[in-house]
């Protein structure tokens, strides 16, 4: 029997509040030092790297908004019968540079939810596409985002 | 810059511990506990130690091919999945090889691989040549 049931599946389709948020040369510092970046442009934050809109657009909750797991419950997604949460990949497009002092503006939409079998039982997939766009309404980063559940 | 199918990226190694995965998680105001509660990821959700986090992998992969171009091209798409968890203790390996050249535009397939040589995260990245 399917996990998803109609009304999960109607979920699909449903998009985010717009996010806006400042792009700063500490948090580009930050996020090249975190992750091993030896390029002098991104550890000076001249320039944020590929990927810098993770952490840019990561959901700030406040701590009682955190599931006893530490994860944050992300307002897009509909209650699923499976909680553990696991990454299941990405697909970028990197269409504009990303500079310290630019505003970039993110909307969400959750595009698809589907089951797969896993070795150990039943897996859901979801899918959410993340839009950026900076104030010269240039699309900036298209992102593709694929989440398991077990 | 002079690009062929079959050509090989200088590979990258990672050996991160829990300083930087703590860094990074916090860069991301991530509080997923297996990423820093070691007892909680082995007692509660049954993996062998702290789980490395998967969009970190990601961002290596996108590291190995921004080194390998320099200023002779521009990485434009990326893509890759998260097959399999690795833990803090582990080396990881990013690298990848040239799969397509089509006028400025290159086709790389992407890898981590963990310390037994299992690819666990593979992608594809597209790039192109500026000079």
């Amino acid at each position: 029997m399917s996990l998803l049931t109609p009304e999960l599946l109607a979920n699909i389709g449903r998009e985010s509040e717009p996010k806006r948020e400042i792009v700063t040369r500490r948090d580009i510092r930050k996020y090249a030092i975190a992750t091993n970046n030896p390029q002098r442009k991104y550890l000076d934050g001249d320039e944020a790297p590929p990927m810098f809109h993770v952490p840019l657009f990561w959901d700030v909750v406040e701590l009682e908004q955190l599931s006893p797991d530490g994860v944050s419950i992300d307002p897009l997604l509909p209650k699923f019968p499976l909680h553990r949460d696991m990454a299941g990949g990405l697909e970028i497009e990197y269409l504009n540079p990303i500079h310290p002092g630019d505003w970039l503006t993110s909307t969400r939409t959750l595009t698809d939810i589907y089951e797969k079998k896993g070795r150990s039982g039943p897996l859901i997939f979801y899918e959410v596409i993340m839009e950026i766009h900076n104030d010269d309404d240039e699309l900036v980063i298209r992102e593709k985002m694929t989440r398991i559940l077990r | 810059m002079n690009v062929a199918v079959g050509d090989a990226l200088p590979e990258q190694f990672h050996t991160p511990d829990n300083v930087q995965l703590m860094l990074y998680n916090a860069a991301l105001w991530n509080g997923h506990r297996i990423h820093f509660d070691e007892p909680y990821a082995k007692e509660v959700e049954g993996y062998p130690g702290l789980v490395i986090a998967g969009p970190l992998l990601g961002d290596w992969l996108n590291q190995v091919v921004e080194l390998w171009l320099g200023e002779s091209g521009r990485l434009t798409k990326i893509e890759y999945s998260n097959r399999a968890a690795s833990y803090i203790g582990e080396t990881l390996t990013a690298g990848g090889n040239v799969t397509a050249v089509e006028g400025n535009t290159i086709t790389i397939e992407v890898y981590i691989k963990n310390e037994d040589g299992d690819v666990i995260a593979p992608g594809v990245a597209t790039a192109e040549i500026i000079a």
